[in-house]
Order: C-alpha cells, then sequence, then structure tokens
C-alpha cells in the first residue's frame, strides 16, 4: 500500500514539474502568438484577370525586360553571369523563372511583378529613407493595361513550369530558398549542389566561389542567412511554416522576403528540411515499436518469475 | 515443486532478457559496418584512353589503396608472349587488354607484408624496398618473399574504361585463374 | 603460501584461487535485505542500469564523435544522428538516460532522507552519494558541451564565468579554466577528457565505496525497525522463509529489482523513441556561434532549482548562497540532532520539514525555468529564502524530536 502511495506521490511532483517547465514556461516565454494561415495571403488581392500565354511570353522575352537579368533554362535562356558574379552585382543569384509558375502562388506572382518590394513585406528595408533599391524594379507596364500584362506573364510562366507532381521536395526547396540559404547535410551551398572533386584545386576553387557568394549575401542581407540543415530540430514545424509565411511576424526588420510560394510548396519544403534534419523517422517509428513490444513480453517474464520466488516469502 | 517452477521461470526470463542483449549486440555490430557513404564511394572508373606513355608506372587511387597502371609496348607484348618466359602463362592470364593496348592493372601493394614496390622502367620490373621481393611488368611475382602476384582489383569494363570496385564474370575468370584473390 | 589441493572441478580450480564462494555468499544469496521494504528500495539498481547504458551508448557515441570545434556538432548531428546505423539510437538512448537518471537520483536521494537512512551507521553511504550526485552534475555538464551547439557553448560561458567569485573578479581563474579567453579548442578537449575517462572512473570508484558503505550497515527497511539480521538469516536458512524478516539478495530481492527495472525500461524506451524532446534542448541543434547569444539560455531540469537561488540574490550574495545549497545536504547526517531513524511519518515535525523541502525544491525548479522578471522574481526569492531557513532550523526541531520507541 505504502509502495502505491509512493508510487502516486512521485507521479504527482514529477508530472507537476514537467507540466509547469514544459508547456507552461513555452507558453510564457513564447510571446505573441501567430496564427498559421495555410499561405492564404489575405493582404493578396486574388487574381482575376485570364492572362494569354503567348502575350505573356511577348512581355518576358521583350517589354517586360525579365530576361535582362533573369535566366529561364527551360526556354533556353542560360543565365548571363555565373552566381557568384551575379551576387556581386546584385547581392543575391537572380532566380531562375522556369519553376517560378508552379512554386509561387499566381496571386502573390502577380502583385510581385507590380511591386517586388510590398509583396515580399520588405518595405522597412528598401524605402526613401534608407535610399535602399531593391535590384528588381517594380513592372511600369509595356503600353497596353499594367494589369492584363501582368496576368498575360504570369500565365505564360504557368505555361512552361513543370506540373505539381513533378515538383520534387529538392526541386522545391532548391528554387524557393536555395539562392540564400545552404544545407550541408544535403550538401546544398547557395551556387548549386557540391559536385565531386577530382583534386584539392578543385576542391579549393568551388570553395572559393562559394564563400565569394556568401559574402555578397552577407552584404546584400546584413547577415548570412543561416544553413538549414537542423532547421526542424531547432525550430518547430508552426515557428518554420508561419515564418516562411510571414517573416516580419517572428522577426520584425528581417531581410528575409516573405518567399509568397503555395501550401503544396511548402509542404514539399518541409519534406526536404526534415530528410536532412531527421531521415530516420521512418526506421525509428518501426524499429520503436518492436522494442516496445520486446520489452512488455520481458516485463511478464520478469514479473512471473518475481511470482515464483517469492511465493515462498510472503 | 515450487523450487522447479522457481528455477523455469528464472532460465525462461534469462531467455527473454538474452534474446535482446542478442539483438542489441547485432545492433551494435551494425554501428561497426562502414558508413553508406564509405561504400558509396568505393568505386573508381579509369579511362584507359588516359594512359598514353608505354612502360610508364601510373598510379590512381582505389578505396584508399595505390593502383598501379602500365601499358605495355610492342616489345614487352611481345617478351611476354615468348616461349622463354618463365611467367608465360601467370603473365598472359593476368594481362588486361583494353582500349587497343595491353596493360598492367593491380593493386600496388606487396603481398609479402604491405609494403608499396618501386618500378624500374630501365629493367622492366618492380623491386619492394622492404624485404627484396620482385615482381616483372605484368606483375607476377618473381622473387621471394612475396607469396604471390599483385593483387587485381575487382572491375567491370565498359568501353575503354574500367570501373573499378564492380565485379565482373571476367573478374571471376582471374581469380578462378589463381590471378588474383578475390578482393570483391 | 596457502594451502591448495588438487582441484575436483573447474569451480573448485578458481574458488581455490579467487574465492568466489565466500564473496557468492556475501555479495549476493547470504547478503541478507529486509522483506519490508517497497519499490522505491530498488531505484538503486534502477540507478545502476541507467548508468550501463550511459556507458554503453556513451562508448558507441565516441567510435565516431569528434572533439574539434569545427567537426564536433556535424559529427553528431549529421554522422551519428544520419548516417550511423543505430546511430540516432545511441545519441537518444544518452540523452534519456542523461536526463532521467538525474530524476531517480532524485527519487532515491528523497527516499533516504524520508526513511531516516543516512544516519545512525548509514552516514558514508549518503556522503557517497551525495558525492556520486556532484559527480554526475559534473559529467552531465561536461557531456552537454560535446556537442558544441549554441547552448553548449553559452552554457560553457557562463558556468565558467562563475569562476569569477563576484566581487573578487578572478578572470584569470576563469581564463585558466578554459585554457583561453572564451570556450574554444582547449576547453572543449579538456572537458572531452573529464568527461570520458576520469569523471566515469570517479562514478564507477564512488558506487564502489557507495555499494561497500551500505554492506555492513545493511539496507534499511519502511518502518525504520532494528531488525537483527543474524537470527532473521538463521530462521530463514533453516527453511522458515514466510517467518523470517529478511530476504536474500541474490535471487529474491533481484528478482523484484529485475522486474522493477523492466517496467522501467518500458518507459525509459518509450521516451527514447516517441519522446525525447525533454532531453535535447532545440537551441543545441544550431552550431555554436560565438558572436550571438541566443534570446533564452537555461540549464538543464535538474539544475534549475539551484539556479533559481543563484539568480535570487545579487552576485555575492548569490554565489554563497548557491555554494550553500549545494554543500548543504552533505552535512545532513550531522545537522540532524535526533536519535530517530525511523520514516518522517513516525517523526512528527520532521515530516512536515520534509515535505516543505520537496516542495520548496519542486516550486524552485519550476520557478526556474521562468522568467526573472516581477512576480515570477519575487517568488523565486521567496522560495529561496524558505529553502535556507529549512535548513537553519533543521538542527533545532530535530533536537527536539523525542525518541521513537517500539514498532
Amino acid at each position: 500500500m505504502r509502495g502505491f502511495i509512493s508510487l502516486i506521490i512521485i507521479i504527482i511532483f514529477t508530472s507537476v514539474t514537467y507540466y509547469f517547465i514544459g508547456p507552461v514556461a513555452h507558453s510564457i516565454e513564447g510571446g505573441a502568438k501567430v496564427t498559421d494561415s495555410h499561405f492564404s495571403y489575405a493582404d493578396i488581392p486574388a487574381l482575376k484577370l485570364q492572362g494569354n500565354v503567348a502575350k505573356g511570353k511577348a512581355l518576358v522575352m521583350g517589354a517586360g525586360a525579365c530576361v535582362g537579368c533573369h535566366s529561364i533554362e527551360v526556354a533556353g535562356i542560360k543565365p548571363s553571369m555565373s552566381p557568384d558574379v551575379a551576387a556581386k552585382a546584385y547581392g543575391v543569384m537572380p532566380p531562375d523563372l522556369s519553376n517560378a509558375g508552379i512554386i509561387y502562388s499566381p496571386k502573390f506572382l502577380a502583385a510581385y511583378i507590380a511591386d517586388p518590394v510590398h509583396a515580399m513585406k520588405l518595405g522597412s528595408k528598401f524605402n526613401a529613407q534608407t535610399g535602399k533599391t531593391f535590384p528588381m524594379p517594380a513592372f511600369a507596364g509595356a503600353g497596353g493595361n499594367k494589369q492584363q500584362e501582368i496576368a498575360d506573364m504570369v500565365a505564360y510562366l504557368k505555361s512552361i513550369a513543370i506540373s505539381k507532381n513533378k515538383l520534387t521536395p529538392k526541386l522545391a526547396f532548391e528554387d524557393s530558398c536555395g539562392r540564400c540559404h545552404a544545407v550541408r547535410y544535403e550538401k546544398w551551398t547557395q551556387i548549386g549542389s557540391t559536385p565531386k572533386f577530382k583534386n584539392k584545386k578543385q576542391k579549393l576553387a568551388f570553395e572559393l566561389k562559394v564563400a565569394d557568394y556568401q559574402d555578397s549575401l552577407h552584404k546584400y542581407l546584413g547577415s548570412l542567412p543561416p544553413d538549414l540543415s537542423t532547421i526542424v530540430e531547432s525550430k518547430t514545424d508552426h515557428f518554420i511554416n508561419t515564418f516562411v509565411q510571414n517573416p516580419q511576424n517572428h522577426i520584425k526588420g528581417t531581410a528575409m522576403p516573405r518567399v509568397g510560394i503555395t501550401a503544396d510548396t511548402a509542404k514539399k519544403v518541409m519534406a526536404y528540411l526534415e530528410k536532412s534534419g531527421n531521415p530516420t523517422q521512418a526506421e525509428r517509428e518501426s524499429l520503436g515499436k518492436d522494442i516496445m513490444i520486446y520489452l512488455v513480453i520481458m516485463a511478464i517474464f520478469a514479473f512471473l518469475w518475481k511470482q515464483t520466488v517469492w511465493k515462498d516469502l510472503h | 515443486m515450487g523450487k522447479d517452477r522457481r528455477w523455469f521461470m528464472g532460465k525462461a526470463f534469462g531467455a527473454v532478457a538474452t534474446v535482446g542483449a542478442v539483438a542489441s549486440l547485432y545492433g551494435m555490430k551494425k554501428t561497426w559496418d562502414p558508413l553508406a557513404s564509405v561504400t558509396a564511394a568505393g568505386f573508381t572508373t579509369l579511362d584507359m584512353t588516359k594512359y598514353k606513355k608505354y612502360n610508364h608506372l601510373y598510379i590512381e587511387q582505389w578505396r584508399g589503396k595505390p593502383i598501379f597502371i602500365i601499358r605495355k609496348s610492342p616489345k614487352m607484348v611481345k617478351e611476354m608472349n615468348s616461349s622463354s618466359n618463365k611467367y608465360k602463362k601467370q603473365d598472359e592470364d593476368r594481362d588486361i587488354f583494353i582500349a587497343g593496348s595491353h596493360f598492367l592493372v593491380c593493386i600496388g601493394i606487396c603481398t609479402h607484408l604491405g609494403c608499396i614496390p618501386n618500378y624500374r622502367p630501365q629493367d622492366d620490373n618492380f623491386l619492394c624496398p622492404c624485404h627484396g621481393a620482385m615482381y616483372d611488368f605484368s606483375g607476377e611475382v618473381t622473387k621471394p618473399p612475396a607469396p604471390r602476384g599483385f593483387d587485381i582489383p575487382p572491375f567491370k569494363r565498359e568501353g575503354n574504361k574500367l570501373v573499378l570496385g564492380l565485379d565482373s564474370p571476367e573478374y571471376q575468370k582471374l581469380v578462378k585463374e589463381h590471378a588474383t584473390l578475390n578482393k570483391a | 603460501m596457502a594451502h591448495f589441493t588438487k582441484a575436483t572441478s573447474v569451480h573448485d580450480w578458481v574458488n581455490q584461487r579467487l574465492g568466489i564462494d565466500t564473496l557468492r555468499r556475501v555479495l549476493a544469496t547470504e547478503y541478507w535485505i529486509p522483506k519490508n521494504i517497497n519499490f522505491l528500495w530498488a531505484m538503486g539498481m534502477v540507478l545502476a542500469v541507467t548508468f550501463a547504458l550511459l556507458f554503453i551508448s556513451g562508448l558507441f557515441l565516441l567510435m565516431y564523435y569528434q572533439p574539434n570545434t569545427h567537426l564536433a556538432f556535424d559529427s553528431v548531428n549529421d554522422i551519428i544522428m544520419r548516417q550511423v546505423p543505430y546511430g540516432w539510437l545511441f545519441r537518444d538512448t544518452h540523452a534519456v538516460a542523461a536526463s532521467l537518471v538525474f530524476l531517480i537520483i532524485y527519487i532515491h536521494m528523497f527516499t533516504g532522507i524520508y526513511y531516516g537512512s543516512y544516519k545512525n551507521g548509514r552516514e558514508m553511504i549518503w556522503i557517497s552519494g551525495m558525492l556520486l550526485y556532484v559527480t554526475f552534475s559534473a559529467e552531465a555538464f561536461s557531456g552537454y558541451m560535446l556537442p558544441w551547439g549554441q547552448l553548449s557553448y553559452w552554457a560553457g560561458t557562463v558556468i565558467t564565468d562563475l569562476f569569477s567569485l563576484g566581487s573578487l573578479h578572478t578572470a584569470g581563474l576563469v581564463e585558466w579554466i578554459r585554457g583561453g579567453y572564451t570556450p574554444g579548442q582547449a576547453f572543449l578537449s579538456r572537458f572531452f577528457a573529464l568527461h570520458v575517462v576520469l569523471l566515469p572512473l570517479a562514478v564507477i570508484g564512488l558506487i564502489g565505496l557507495h555499494f561497500g558503505a551500505l554492506r555492513i550497515p545493511h539496507v534499511n527497511n519502511q518502518d525504520g525497525e532494528e531488525i537483527d539480521f543474524e537470527a532473521e538469516a538463521k530462521k530463514y536458512k533453516s527453511g522458515d522463509k514466510k517467518g523470517s524478516k529478511v530476504i536474500a539478495f541474490s535471487n529474491d530481492f533481484m528478482s523484484k529489482d529485475l522486474f522493477i527495472v523492466s517496467i522501467y525500461l518500458i518507459f525509459f524506451f518509450y521516451l527514447v523513441i516517441f519522446h525525447n524532446g525533454f532531453a535535447l534542448d532545440p537551441i543545441n541543434f544550431v552550431p555554436a556561434d560565438p558572436m550571438h547569444t541566443p534570446a533564452s539560455v537555461e540549464p538543464e531540469w535538474y539544475f534549475l532549482w539551484s539556479y533559481d537561488i543563484l539568480r535570487g540574490f545579487s552576485k555575492n550574495p548569490g554565489l554563497i548562497a548557491f555554494a550553500f545549497a549545494q554543500g548543504i545536504f552533505f552535512f545532513l547526517p550531522f545537522l540532524d540532532r535526533s536519535p530517530n531513524a525511523t520514516p518522517a511519518s513516525k517523526r512528527g515535525i520532521f515530516f512536515i520539514w520534509f515535505w516543505l523541502l520537496v516542495i520548496d525544491m519542486t516550486a524552485l525548479t519550476i520557478m526556474g525555468k521562468l522568467p526573472p522578471e516581477g512576480g515570477y522574481r519575487t517568488t523565486g526569492i521567496v522560495f529561496a529564502y524558505i529553502f535556507i531557513g529549512l535548513w537553519i532550523v533543521f538542527p533545532f526541531i530535530t533536537k527536539l524530536e523525542k525518541k521513537v520507541t517500539g514498532r
């Protein structure tokens, strides 16, 4: 009886301590609660206009001046500068637009083309007072209805992008986040996947390019964006999701833009990050089940043995 | 009666605990296995058209070990095929013909105690500095204390390339002919 | 030269040379334990099993860990957690065991205080146990330096800063402990050496002393009864196992202990596999950055009670209070002026003192986690004063205890 009471007391003290230093402390420290709006971007109006793909292509290639800075590999437009050189000029490598149409929410794309700084929520960094201008200018229109022209360009980008089921977690991450964030555990650097090196000189030359790029990034953003190899272990899923939806919610004044990706893209990005930070989850669950079953069986046998020994003693 | 039951239950519990212990030992054994990244890196591709000089020792690497490559000149090939060659059969067995030439491709480690022998192009043979073993330019041992010729790494022929680390029927034939121990 | 006869069996040969039969009797089959005990008496073996888990998992971690400030983090979080077969299992076992061992230590300690197992001949058991607590604390601290994450670096900075000893400003001492101006390679290497060699050896030695100190006084019992072990052993050996007040360590005590250990292992591995977050601070999954302190740097839960005492007061008084808190438990057997070695329920005011202490230390643990502002700060200070007050009154209230007679 006394043993039972002792056990209850221990359970009570342990649970109270755990509850207060865990959940309660976190909610006190955690600061303002940020709600997950599931990538709905409520502040951006829906894209209602129907876009014309052919007109959009003409604009992207011509009056829109997109290809002046952006490559579109799938359309045969190669980058004009290597990443480390581009970063020296712009601070960061302008993204290739091949998959922009599937990765970004269409209404975000439209809002972005019209006013990049506003769409990214970086107004506190790029404004008249700071004197800083964002490398991509707002689209001023090509003579016709500006909103229709934007809708046309978005339609073109959507037409050349790969389909949703072909968008892999790796591709989703590299296109959405990879130009600023490295993931060394998956051998990803901001300038591309780390290749196999034949000799030390090759390795050093590549690492020099990465260092150059990271320097430019640091200057452009104020600090180097963290390597995301273990981010799923250091931050909760809720934090990462709400952060990506609007970085200003968690770190006011941060240089990280609102990226504007779709919910599906975000899910794939999370899957990629999970593979980097916690790839053994499946094995953990299956082996864990086996271990628990085994331990229960062992406890039963331990109990039976104890019973037979103690029959003579009570 | 109780005593027998006690003894049995004790042994039964011990048996269950032993199962867990053995499973743990197996897990520990696996922890010592080379990592997947190490075994994946265990392949070297040799483009045999790159080795143009005759009678010149090229050295590559496979699994951290030196690989000797010698392109045999027509004179060397004639010597190898000649009936006065004491080691004619062994030399012809271990010869590798690829990209239009006859090659020595072998692991450059003395089969005696593991030193790396030196090649003397003027004498067309290898001399190991540690204990004086000698090998001919086809890799066959010609002077003790080495017990056998240079081992040949497992390889698969892919056009003019050899992929070291992959097994193939051609390699297994070499093993069967005793040209090399099975390193696959 | 002692007299040796021709051996009749392998067993006889070994026994003549090593005396294993006598050892077996003294340490196992005729090591008499009182029968009136409950599951709390199994905590010793639970601790031994947990230490064994720490040792074995630690050994396998050691085979892949790199004690270099550039390589340490990735050797743990990339190589061990992602690439080594079952590496994640060894790491998580090690982390959960390091946290749970303190839960069991506290249960074990307070069981000892409640039942008076620290006095009347058992003082050395208590003192060796307290030394084990301190050694395990150092082992835990040196252990979480090793992954070289943000918590490793900044906890290392803060704890070594303690040695500036307040107004004494002994910066030289701090630099000497670190082997540098800030925690760096020298710091990591030396704590690695402590964690892997010196402290485990100290733990093993102290466990030996702890067991040795227990043998002569024998294990206590839950009624505080003074048992005539000789008489009861005779009863047991003559066949009256039911009537005897004692049981043998092997197999009687062991079978019950191992059953309790089996239940513990279910709970333990459940945590390792499915719920190990409490033992692995998220902050330590960010590589150490000497230029950036994380928003909150807190000690592990088992250090929170003394951490709250430290920060409740201003610099110098805080350090003194902290030293007091760490050391006062050692003096328990000598501060206790009462002759009673009985359960607290029979000791009147000591019973109240005991539960006040437990509640106070639980409260300090909780307050240690909360931000030291406003109401939380005040509450923390109040509990710190209560802690000190409880120990000051302790000799007086125990002096006033009446001797407990009878059973």
